[in-house]
């Protein structure tokens, strides 16, 4: 008899099974995201570049995101300055919120804030571009052409976002200590001159270069995502969507994982 | 084993699955230089995988494909770009840049591959677009912004735009008014003839087929079941050839549908 019952599996192998499929599935984005990166990467450096893609992808990431920007950077130092006046008052240390102002925008949210608003902004539009791209036969079409899609697509973004973003979030260091100062000066009643002094003397040229740093890489890994998603899309309009949300979603995850790497490499003694 | 050197695509044995799914089952498929070769076969039989193989769009399972006596199956990166430029592919669903304007798509091989001028281009571009019956100030709308029969010409401009030595056709015809259809027809015999090109086209428009064909080849089942002279389409023998030219519900090839 043929027919008999399947032989059931221990419970063990049960149980154990689904997490070594799911630990085999994330090896496996592992190494396809390894192996997207390292061919983005060849074709960065090697010629033909294509400059004006480059700058117009530059001119996305870095100019169309200032207003964004801006506006989170400007809230965010007005929203330092009464909080930590609120609470450094409990212990008569008012004195340090301009250090406090511009410590927290330079090392830490600056580039977070700006990398989060980047990745949803532009993260998002490179997946579903490139998405669209890849499921209407775009891609393939390029290739035809003797158009490297890696040359003209991916190369031009991941160069732009690893340029765009330092600069970005510079701007938004700059209107976030002025959003502080603004607060310090016309609400808190700090000494204008006074303020600002606070704000230099104790920065260091590794608070700001620390920070940009982490925007090089946030910016970098954006666009990697944006790419990466969009790239691997496919089906119709779902599999755009899909590629945008996992786009944006894993760019996110993976800002904050570098942002504590990172800090760990520049601050831990 | 180099192939004939007469021959300019030769495939031999070319398989190809999607996941359980058998497409291509040892797939032979020989085109001369200056020969033009249309492949007939029911919807999803495969046509358009084949073509997307050859060009190395899709990689296949196994088999081998030659391009003018070089085997060009396992090809990459920049020897393939390369490879690329003797070919021209109009697409089944169009594929237009849906970023550039009309003329920039017709010329983008003349610029991006091969560096011609913008302004050449440009002028390249228009007297494309003239032989496939559009006027010059289409070449400044955006791909949106045309009928899809209107895409479908553009499509085939930018396919031929750079005077490809080998072109390969997706359905040209499907989606255009007959007057317009033979129009293309004719613009696909007159590549073959005074241009010298070899196509490899795909079509469901069986007296498109015989006008542009020298030798039809129906796909089946991921074979190759017949091939022949277009003269000798209508007493082939073939009782899959018969069922498929005279558009018979009955016959050897099993549609799945439930009645
Ligand atoms: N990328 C893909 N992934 C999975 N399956 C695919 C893919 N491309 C094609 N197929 C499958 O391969 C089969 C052949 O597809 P193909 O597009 O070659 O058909 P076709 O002969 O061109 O049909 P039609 O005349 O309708 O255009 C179909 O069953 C399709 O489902
Ligand atoms: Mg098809």
């Amino acid at each position: 008899m043929s027919s008999a019952a399947p032989i059931e599996p221990p419970v063990l192998v049960r149980v154990l099974a689904p997490v070594g499929r799911v630990f085999l599935g994330f090896l496996a984005v592992v190494g396809s995201i390894s192996v997207f990166t390292f061919r983005a990467l060849t074709h960065c450096v090697t010629p033909p570049f294509y400059w004006r893609l480059t700058l117009r992808q530059m001119m996305d990431i870095g100019y169309y995101s200032l207003p964004v920007v801006g506006m989170t950077a400007i809230f965010t130092g007005m929203v330092l300055a009464l909080q930590s006046y609120s609470g450094f008052s409990r212990f008569s240390a008012e004195g340090a919120v301009a250090t406090v102002v511009v410590l927290s925008m330079t090392r830490e949210l600056g580039p977070v804030l700006a990398g989060l608003m980047v990745a949803g902004r532009v993260g998002a539009s490179m997946a579903a571009e490139i998405g669209t791209m890849k499921v209407t036969e775009q891609i393939d079409a390029l290739t035809t052409l003797s158009t490297n899609p890696f040359k003209y697509l991916v190369a031009p973004r991941l160069i732009a976002g690893f340029l765009m973003m330092p600069l970005l979030v510079l701007v938004a260091d700059s209107i976030g200590v002025f959003g502080g100062f603004l607060i310090g000066v016309n609400k808190l009643n700090f000494n204008p001159a006074n303020y600002l002094t606070r704000t230099f003397e104790f920065l260091e040229l590794k608070d700001v270069v620390s920070g940009l740093v982490k925007a090089a890489c946030f910016g970098f890994v954006i666009s990697l995502m944006g790419c990466y998603h969009g790239y691997n899309s496919r089906g119709g309009a779902q599999g755009v969507g899909t590629a945008t949300i996992n786009a944006v979603v894993s760019a996110l995850m993976l800002i904050l994982i570098f942002n504590y790497v990172i800090t760990e490499l520049f601050f831990s003694q | 084993m180099s192939a004939p050197p007469h021959l300019k695509i030769h495939v031999s044995d070319l398989h190809k699955s999607f996941g359980r799914k058998v497409v291509l089952d040892g797939l032979d498929l020989d085109v001369a230089r200056s020969e033009s070769v249309v492949v007939i076969g029911g919807s999803g039989s495969g046509k358009s995988v084949l073509l997307k193989c050859i060009l190395g769009l899709i990689r296949p399972d196994s088999g081998s494909i030659q391009i003018d006596g070089r085997d060009v199956t396992d090809l990459r990166g920049s020897e393939r770009d390369e490879l690329m430029l003797k070919f021209g592919m109009l697409f089944q669903g169009s594929a237009l840049f849906d970023s550039l304007t009309v003329w920039e798509n017709v010329s983008f091989g003349l610029i991006q591959a091969r560096g011609m001028d913008r302004d050449a281009a440009r002028e390249t571009a228009i007297a494309k677009l003239a032989q496939v019956g559009l006027a010059p100030d289409v070449g400044m709308l955006y791909p949106a912004e045309l009928s899809g029969g209107m895409q479908k010409r553009v499509a085939l401009a930018r396919a031929i735009a750079a005077d490809p030595e080998i072109i390969f056709f997706d359905e040209p015809t499907t989606g255009l008014d007959p007057i317009m259809g033979d129009v293309i027809n004719d613009l696909i015999v007159k590549c073959v003839k005074e241009l010298g090109a070899t196509t490899l086209s795909i079509t469901h428009d069986l007296a498109s087929a015989r006008k542009i064909a020298h030798r039809i080849a129906m796909l089946h089942e991921g074979k190759i079941i017949w091939s022949g002279p277009v003269a000798s389409i209508d007493r082939s023998g073939n009782p899959y050839v018969d069922q498929f030219i005279h558009g018979r519900a009955e016959g050897p090839i099993q549609m799945q549908v439930s009645r």
